[in-house]
């Protein structure tokens, strides 16, 4: 009976979905097209940025992306108070398993390459496909092949609060910088310099190597919490 | 590309990122294990993604990044950032939900002992 | 014409791995089957010219959330009791 009702609801939700959308079509410029034209535009002549999607995420709604890392933030934080764990539990690994020598030889030559990798996606976060939150998550995915290799690799929780509060300080820092000189939070003081350059774009790559950190030390807590957690056996 | 095969890509495209949708929440209604709730969730936010995406696109449009490739040739139209911008933030935030999501979950089965929604509602507290 | 068979083709994965990861008992390869989609997603992205997208989805839907769902598994339960009432499988 729930089913029937169930799959009822989706039918009469999909039926409003699919008029919807395949009347807006697939391909054609339906979108007011100023928003658009206005951000591209912005984005090559004033802010000498060259990735339009980091422009909009960093400095158009700079103050949205400081909220979604607070958001990240708040989700580390529940999730260790929600997996919370009295002293004498501590330090036991609820999933134990011993790798080949093949694996760990491979991840411990891998691991340099692959935080290689994620450095180089947030620095050139303004030129190329990437940035803070990609380079941040591959960080993350390197040590997660040293924890899943190694039975007792441990990351120090200090260090990770450590990097974690320093990036932010620098995000909110350069937010305030800008309240000083331009008048407006999170306004570009820097010079933008040229287009396609390593060093262009004012604030934005301090800003996406902040986010780039603080991303890292933040899903890098997540997957060390939730690895130590013993379930009920 | 030929027209009439581009017409069918745009029902294709939307067309799946709906029923991708509507499936995912069929299984968040429906299914009684909690993992199996998460699930649904997880991949409901997947076809919402790429509904959001796929609204962005503009036909015979590049990718938003001014390259020297693009400054230089000769196709300038752009495929709208706005859309793309927006996604990359519902990632992200969407990975903290679902950890949040499955702590909790691995919370109530070290109180309860089971995921069934059923057998959870019945006890007593 | 290949771009066109490549999309349809893509795309009828991601229906086909959403379909089994929502009516597989067995948890484990209903969480594969996420990360199947997530994969699909990506490549999808990468063909809609959203590289930064493509770039965010395959880090965090292909490694870190399969990683998350099957530690979760290994904690809990592996299957799935449904309607029919069967003794949930206790590790």
């Amino acid at each position: 009976m729930k089913k029937v009702i169930v799959i009822l609801l989706l039918a009469a939700l999909g039926f409003y979905l699919g008029t919807t959308f395949f009347n807006i079509g697939f391909g054609d410029p339906h979108f007011a097209n100023g928003v658009k034209d206005f951000y591209l535009k912005e984005t090559v002549d004033n802010l000498h940025v060259s990735n339009t999607v980091t422009s909009i995420v960093v400095n158009f709604r700079g103050f949205d992306t400081l909220g979604e890392v607070t958001v990240l933030f708040l989700a580390v934080t529940a999730l260790g108070s929600i997996l919370y764990k009295r002293r004498h539990e501590v330090g036991t690994r609820s999933v134990l398993f011993s790798s080949s020598s093949v694996v760990t030889a491979g991840s411990k030559l891998l691991f340099p390459a692959v935080i290689l990798l994620g450095v180089y996606v947030f620095v050139h976060g303004h030129l190329s496909p990437g940035g803070g939150f990609q380079g941040g998550v591959i960080i993350a995915t390197g040590f997660l092949l040293m924890l899943l290799s190694y039975e007792n690799y441990s990351v120090s929780h200090k260090w990770l609060s450590i990097v974690e509060s320093l990036a932010g300080i620098v995000f909110a820092g350069v937010g305030l910088l800008g309240f000083i000189n331009g008048g407006t939070f999170l306004q570009n003081f820097l010079p933008t310099g040229v287009l396609n350059n390593l060093f262009s774009g004012g604030v934005i790559p301090i800003i996406y190597i902040a986010v780039g950190f603080k991303v890292a030390a933040e899903l890098t807590g997540v997957i060390y919490t939730v690895l130590h957690e013993k379930g009920v056996k | 590309m030929d027209s009439s095969l581009f017409q069918l890509l745009n029902y294709g495209v939307y067309g799946t990122a709906i029923l991708v949708m509507l499936i995912g929440l069929y299984g968040a209604l429906v299914k009684k294990s909690l993992l199996k709730v998460v699930i649904g969730l997880s991949v409901m936010e997947s076809g919402l993604n790429l509904l959001i995406v796929a609204l962005g696109y503009l036909k015979g449009g590049t990718a938003p990044i001014f390259s020297e490739g693009f400054l230089n040739g000769s196709n300038k139209i752009m495929v709208d950032p706005v859309p793309q911008a927006l996604v990359l933030t519902a990632i992200v935030i969407g990975f903290g939900v679902t950890a949040v999501a499955l702590s909790l979950v691995i919370r109530l089965y070290r109180h309860h002992g089971t995921l069934n929604i059923d057998e959870i509602r019945n006890l007593k507290w | 014409m290949i771009y066109f068979v490549l999309i349809a083709f893509l795309l009828l994965l991601m229906i086909a791995a959403a379909v089994y990861s929502i009516r597989q008992k067995d948890l484990l390869y209903a969480t594969l089957a996420t990360g199947i989609i997530s994969l699909v997603l990506s490549i999808l992205f990468y063909l809609l010219q959203a590289p930064d997208v493509a770039l965010t989805e395959a880090a965090i839907g292909v490694a870190l959330t399969t990683i998350i769902f099957l530690i979760t598994i290994r904690n809990t339960v592996r299957y799935e009791s449904d309607e029919d009432n069967f003794k949930s499988e206790v590790k």
